[in-house]
């Protein structure tokens, strides 16, 4: 039987490249999309904001894992050979979109209907009013919850291992069925999300304290 | 290139996506019932003024919130029985999913203690309180009160983050599906079909919840009945006070 050694320690270290990767491609390309949910969400218009609801609920409500296969069967079904990375950050952005359109609304309707009605008085528009006056405010209100979502989404990333991405998980399952250690492999694949999630997390709460967001 | 659904060819299996979301409700029970238990008892933990328990539990619920589920459940299942220690995937996956949730639960349990204003304890101190009882009224109950919601959403994603003990072939919903979907091919159709289940167990998992919620907590029942009740007396008031300038012309 094999030993562990630095092969398999840069096969993860490249594992956790692709990590990384797609957790940075779906948390823009999930940003962007949660942007239009939270717009939809806030609309005016009573149909696009029902249907804006009807999707975050929905996409709340059923686990990632059966999105992914979803998506990669889905887009399987058109004859294109998708490549994982593809399936992986569709799957990813759209739950993303879901968890972070929510976040944003909610620090958006936490700010005070006077500063609406302040920045109306001044002649903005209700477009302007939203861009200039309030989402500023609500950035910082919503930073703590996006940055402990941001977590989420890294340890989400490990089930695209499943549809056959060769992420930080997908590598430490390959390198444990060469070796079967399986106790070393996953610990150590373990102690790296750590390492990326937990200053994260202490970030995220170090940021919560200062804006006591709870106690509002 | 077109395709047709054949959702009909899935139709004989019905009694294996049933056994699945059974399958997936009582690992969701379990882990509710155990999660809770630990995460209460990592909460006092972590509030203790034993120094080296705090950080114990503290080092526990970082550790677990800090790493994917699916890596903590492959270390439990294949490192134990690399060790020595084979058990059943569903035991494993029950254990993995109860070590997990206890964290969060425990983060947020403690959150919920931490709020308990100290003019509260204080105040049940003059009473004459003893301390169990003190910990018991004042401080645990009401915390418990306030972070239901979120302790209850917390169960509801653990639920459908047991999708991910299938890794381990666990046979729940969607261990089930991928049965289904080897046997049929129709893998796009089982998979929006097991998606529908999910859905509407999260769905029903809620409305548990909070009628839950109603049946636990008596200041509850009494806050809704007491704001109907006035909302009530408010809407014959005003009917009244419109009514009357009218009588008097």
């Amino acid at each position: 039987m094999d030993h562990f050694s630095s092969a398999q320690f840069l096969y993860l270290l490249k594992g956790l490249g692709w990590t990384l990767v797609l957790s940075a491609l779906s948390f823009v390309l999930g940003s962007v999309a949660g942007f239009g949910v939270m717009l939809a969400r806030l609309s005016r218009i009573g149909p696009v904001r029902v249907l804006a609801a009807v999707f975050i609920q929905g996409i709340q409500g059923i686990p990632l894992l059966v999105l992914l296969f979803v998506v990669y069967f889905g887009v399987g079904i058109f004859g294109i050979d998708v490549p994982p990375l593809a399936a992986a950050g569709i799957a990813l952005m759209v739950y993303v979109s879901a968890f972070l359109g929510e976040i944003w609304r909610g620090s958006v309707e936490s700010i005070e209907k006077t500063q609406w009605e302040a920045a109306e008085c001044l002649g903005l528009s209700r477009w302007q009013s939203l861009l200039l006056v309030i989402i500023p405010q609500a950035i910082r209100l919503s930073l703590p919850a996006t940055v402990g979502f941001l977590v989420q989404v890294i340890k989400s990333t490990s089930l695209a291992s499943v549809v056959g991405f060769v992420e930080l998980t997908r590598a430490g399952q390959i390198i444990n069925n060469s070796l079967f250690q399986p106790f070393l492999v996953f610990a150590l694949v373990g102690g790296f999300y750590f390492l990326l999630c937990f200053p994260l997390s202490k970030w995220s709460q170090a940021m919560e304290r200062k804006l006591n967001v709870g106690r509002r | 290139m077109r395709y047709t659904f054949n959702f009909s060819g899935l139709a004989p299996y019905w009694e294996m996506f049933l056994d699945g979301a059974l399958m997936t409700l009582e690992l969701t029970l379990a882990s509710t019932i155990f999660g809770l238990i630990l995460g209460v008892l990592c909460a006092i933990g972590k509030r203790s003024r034993l120094p080296w328990l705090r950080t114990l539990c503290g080092i526990y619920i970082e550790t677990v919130r800090n790493t994917p589920f699916l890596v903590q459940i492959f270390i439990f299942y294949f490192g134990l029985s690399s060790l020595g220690y084979t058990m059943p995937a569903a035991v494993a996956a029950v254990i993995t999913m109860v070590i997990n949730v206890g964290a969060y639960s425990a983060e947020i349990i403690r959150a919920g203690m931490d709020a308990v204003p100290p003019g509260q304890i204080e105040a049940a101190e003059c009473l004459g309180l003893s301390r169990p009882r003190i910990y018991w009224h004042v401080v645990m109950l009401p915390a418990f009160e306030k972070v239901y919601p979120s302790i209850t959403s917390q169960f509801v994603l653990m639920m459908l983050m047991s999708s991910v003990t299938s890794q381990i072939s666990a046979e729940e919903l969607t261990g089930a599906a991928n049965n289904i979907q080897s046997i049929t091919f129709l893998s796009l159709e089982t998979y929006i079909v097991v998606a529908g289940l999910y859905l509407v167990l999260a769905v029903l998992l809620k409305a548990l919840f909070s009628l839950g919620g109603l049946v636990l907590f008596r200041r509850r029942r009494v806050v809704g009945r007491a704001a109907r009740e006035t909302a009530r007396a408010t809407r014959t008031a005003t009917l009244r006070r419109t009514a009357a300038p009218r009588q008097a012309a």
